[in-house]
């Protein structure tokens, strides 16, 4: 069952409320970082190494972080040479259809609420996007919304890097914050436990990003499903 | 500018900087020539170019900013631009596009916009390295900043 989330989206997603036996990895050590965060591992990602290789070799592109701010991303990041923008998708989630989705994922006035607060942005205006795990949060209406979104908002041939579950029995994942150490690494922050609001397979993602051109898996040993598509 | 009730500057509270008290209200341009701290509301703009503006906990800006260091400590709604550096602190909440040379962002801030790092331009007329028989005393700054109250 998951346990109530009270106060948990007050802060940004980088204010981690501690550790907790739902680790994502077995072998990860509670260890407090920055601000008490509980830093429950470091692992490493194909996804994000194949994510940068794209975009290393080139300076001034735009990139777009949905898991909120984090000191390390945006260093990573702009110290590549890049501009970030970033936005607290999970955080403004909550805030417009409450803790526990109380409000319909699939109300089109909420919906369009939604866009406009978190991608608001002109056409084809990024050259890659990290999605991380808040897709798994979204219901089919709102998700089909906001891929539809996204394939406008990011110029064609970009990447876009996204995680998700790869356990399709799974009644609650613990919500992530993903830090990035290096190109091919990733510090992660349980926050919390909240209820994917659907499961996918391989091929349930294959149909949802079926209007980009190409989507390649990596199936990582912590059960994470990490994604590349590109545009 | 107005302002209501009329500020305090209490220069002596903030290791010399002038304050906006948190039950002054300012609606206009603030030019300051010397370190800042809003705890108060602040709507317009605010320019403290070679300065340190700092938007204390009960601080909310809704101005476009211009300074050579923020912190943020309350809310700030705006682009920042800051020539040395951006601080967030930890339940700070900024909503704007960032332009400064450095940022620091604590767990439990909150930002939503864009940032550019810039790097920032050399001082011009900055005395080139010279080699180490020929250094000299490090030149005086022509004049410490004149602060007006």
């Amino acid at each position: 069952m998951l346990e109530p989330l009270k106060g948990f989206f007050r802060g940004s997603r980088g204010g981690a409320q501690g550790g907790g036996s739902n680790s994502p990895s077995n072998s990860a050590k509670p260890l407090f970082g920055r601000g008490g965060a509980a830093v429950l591992s470091t692992r490493s990602s194909r996804g994000l190494e194949e994510f940068f290789t794209q975009i290393r070799d080139t300076s001034g592109l735009t990139i777009l972080d949905l898991g909120g701010a984090t000191q390390k991303n945006v260093s990573f990041i702009t110290d590549l040479g890049h501009r970030l923008y970033s936005e607290d998708f999970l955080r403004i989630l909550t805030e417009t259809f409450g803790v526990d989705d109380t409000v319909d994922q699939s109300n089109p006035g909420r919906i369009e609420y939604f866009l406009k607060q978190t991608l608001d942005y002109p056409e084809g205006h990024f050259d890659g996007v990290l999605m991380w795990d808040v897709l798994e949060y979204l219901n089919p209406v709102l998700l089909n919304a906001v891929v539809e979104r996204l394939h406008k908002i990011v110029r064609p041939k970009a990447y876009m890097l996204a995680f998700f579950q790869a356990d399709d029995k799974v009644d609650a994942a613990p919500v992530l914050t993903f830090r990035i150490e290096q190109v091919n690494s990733l510090e992660v922050v349980q926050q919390g436990l909240r209820r994917p609001a659907q499961l996918f397979n391989n091929r349930s993602l294959e149909k949802l990003f079926g209007r980009f051109e190409s989507v390649k898996f990596f199936l990582t040993r912590e059960r994470l499903r990490e994604v590349i598509i590109k545009v | 500018m107005s302002s209501m009730p009329p500020a305090r500057f209490e220069p002596e509270n903030r290791g010399g900087a002038a304050t906006i008290g948190k039950a002054v209200k300012v609606v206009g341009q603030i030019f300051s020539r010397e370190d800042l701290y809003v705890d108060g509301d602040v709507e317009g703009t605010i320019e403290a170019l070679e300065h340190k503006l700092t938007v204390g906990p009960n601080g909310t800006v809704q101005a476009t900013v211009k300074a050579r260091e923020v912190v943020a400590l309350g809310s700030i709604k705006g682009n920042v631009e800051a020539t040395d550096k951006i601080e967030i602190r930890k339940d700070a909440k900024l909503t704007g596009d960032i332009r400064t040379a450095r940022i620091i962002i604590e767990d439990g801030a909150y930002f939503k916009g864009s940032i550019d790092i810039v790097k920032p331009e050399p001082a011009k007329g900055a005395p080139k390295a010279q080699p180490a028989q020929a250094a000299a005393p490090a030149p005086v700054a022509a004049s410490a900043p004149e602060i007006k109250r």
